[in-house]
């Protein structure tokens, strides 16, 4: 059974259509990249389906149901994580408080006035083997807005870890990143992928990560879903070449 | 324990040996116990505003209502139910709180500047509703003939009436419970949503809190806590003011507590006990008392942007 399945979805602004009828459907411990030129109406796409706005038309279903109608928080309590092209991170906190939030809130605590001993330290350990995983535990009490842009990226992405995602949803990880922690945020991606078994879509521009990534690669232009397939059949696709690679190359 | 938790032990430990000691230390400085009194009471609302403001990062114009709302429930029921102060701290609280969640439930959709001119409108609704309905409120004229009543423990009654001393050790008895409540609050996994909030709304929907809901349950806590101050007001002054829900009043409550400090727990106490001693002070030498306060604000605004108590904890770093 496919972890996401998207029919048909359609979103409009007024006369401009963002996501014209895609349809996409992404199996479990998949990795996904979602690839097209600026404006093509990728994030929107990605917008659409961690709940951001709801679709102009089509359904969205998660895990075998459908959540086209869901809120955001929703989406998250099902499983469904996300990290953003800006990071959106907590700056005035610690590298463990951010993760501690998404911990507790996994956990189901996030109304309780109280938390008890034995709870707070199963949090604390489930906070502290996110950050293992993303290499951060060396910075864990550093607050997250004094940190390199890299390792705030690498926060936001372990935020979204610490919920047990079933899916994760990655828009533009290496976007403003030097080569060094792209390569970085690469093989942490790589990691998740492989060895934990994630399930990933991401939306990136930079074709050296797509092809090392991807499991399959999707082409969105001017709000269409131009092509999908493997990295090798994207590569010798002519319509996609036409309409993206063959200007980027 | 860190060097930092130790400096926090101790700031906590001075600032309550300071509350306690507050009728002896105050005296030869040509202070008065009633001062104090007035201190904690205004300290507790500003810190209840504060408590949305400063830890949800939302900001209420209106929350004198909620603390007026505490203080006429308080006096309705000592004028008019039964001759019992824990009671009329009950009722005013109740008063306040439920007012609270009932229109929080209109106002936490809308953000910033709405949400700050949505919770003045409210506000002003009670201020005439208080202002009109003379034949309940006493109108413009306030709210009078109740007086706080002796405090019964079975074995022996505890005059707060006309012993200050007793009543300012009363209410700082409240207000450690209040404030205990705040901080317990605070430092749970609910209070750290509340932050999360502050810090980033988009970042918090996106981890699954219902933003809405958790701004919703802060908005009627801050409310229950300002019905409860303002019921101890009642007490204060044996007299329930129109005036005390005027959005100026809940402008008064901002200021203490961005003046004092918003980002800090205790700040809006330090702001409250700055404007309570001016006001006392100056309003004793002009009238415009308020012109010297308000560019004392501004002073602060400008070069002391984390507040005085910020300012205090910087320098001390």
């Amino acid at each position: 059974m496919n972890v996401l399945d998207i029919n048909n979805v359609t979103k409009r602004f007024g006369n401009l259509v963002a996501v014209r009828d895609v349809s996409l459907g992404v199996a479990k411990g998949e990795l996904c990249a979602i690839i097209g030129p600026n404006g093509a109406g990728k994030t929107t796409f990605f917008n659409l389906i961690s709940g951001f706005f709801p679709p102009t038309a089509g359904s969205i279903a998660f895990d075998g149901t459908d959540i086209t109608k869901l809120s955001t928080h929703e989406r998250v309590t099902r499983g469904m994580a996300r990290t953003f092209q800006i990071t959106e991170i907590f700056p005035e906190l610690t590298v463990f408080e951010n993760v501690r939030i998404a911990a507790e809130v996994a956990g189901g605590y996030r109304l309780r006035p109280w938390i008890n001993r034995s709870e707070a330290a199963q949090i604390n350990q489930r906070v502290e083997e996110t950050l293992k995983l993303v290499s951060l535990e060396a910075r864990a009490d550093r607050l997250v807005g004094e940190l390199a842009h890299g390792d705030q990226r690498a926060a936001e992405i372990a935020m979204a870890l610490a919920l047990k995602p079933h899916l994760l949803l990655l828009d533009e990880p290496t976007a403003g990143m030097g080569d060094q922690e792209t390569y970085q945020i690469t093989q942490l991606i790589r990691r998740l992928h492989r060895d934990s078994n994630y399930t990933i879509v991401l939306i990136e521009h930079d074709m050296r990560v797509v092809f090392h990534l991807a499991d399959r690669i999707c082409v969105l232009d001017q709000g269409r879903m131009l092509a999908q397939g493997t990295p090798q059949e994207i590569a010798a696709n002519e319509t996609v070449q036409a309409a993206y690679l063959g200007n980027a190359a | 324990m860190s060097s930092e938790q130790t400096r926090k032990l101790i700031a906590l430990a001075a600032i309550w040996a300071a509350l306690l000691f507050a009728p002896y230390w105050m005296a030869p400085l040509g202070g008065y116990t009633a001062l104090a009194t007035r201190v904690l009471v205004l300290g507790l609302a500003a810190m209840s505003v504060n408590f949305l403001l400063g830890f949800t990062g939302v900001l209420s114009f209106g929350h004198a209502a909620y603390f007026g709302l505490g203080a006429y429930g308080a006096g309705l029921t000592l004028k008019f139910l039964a001759p019992s102060t824990p009671l009329a701290l009950l009722a005013g609280m109740l008063l306040g709180g439920l007012c609270g969640a009932i229109l929080g439930t209109l106002i936490v959709r809308r953000r910033g500047v709405y949400f700050a001119m949505v919770t003045i409108a409210f506000g002003q609704v009670f201020y005439y509703i208080a202002f009109q309905w003379s034949s309940l409120t006493g109108g413009d004229d306030g709210l009078r003939g109740f007086s706080r009543q002796p405090i019964d423990f079975g074995l022996f009654k505890l005059d707060i009436l006309s012993n200050a001393n007793n009543f300012y050790y009363f209410v700082l008895f409240c207000f450690a419970l209040v404030v205990g409540a705040m901080g317990f609050i605070l430092r749970s996994p609910f209070g750290r949503t509340m932050i999360a909030i502050r810090e980033n709304e988009r970042r918090s929907r996106f981890l699954g809190i219902p933003v809405e809901r958790h701004i919703w349950i802060a908005f009627t806590l801050s409310c229950f806590f300002m019905g409860f101050a303002g019921a101890l007001y009642a007490l204060v002054n044996n007299f329930a003011d129109p005036r005390g829900l005027h959005y100026s009043q809940s402008g008064d409550f901002v200021m203490m507590a961005v003046m004092g400090g918003m980002r800090s727990f205790w700040g809006p106490l330090l702001g409250a006990a700055v404007f309570v001693v001016l006001q006392d002070y100056l309003s004793s030498i002009t009238v415009n008392w308020m012109s010297f306060v308000g560019l004392l604000f501004v002073l602060v605004v400008l070069f002391f942007p984390r507040g005085l108590l910020g300012f205090i904890q910087r320098s001390k770093a």
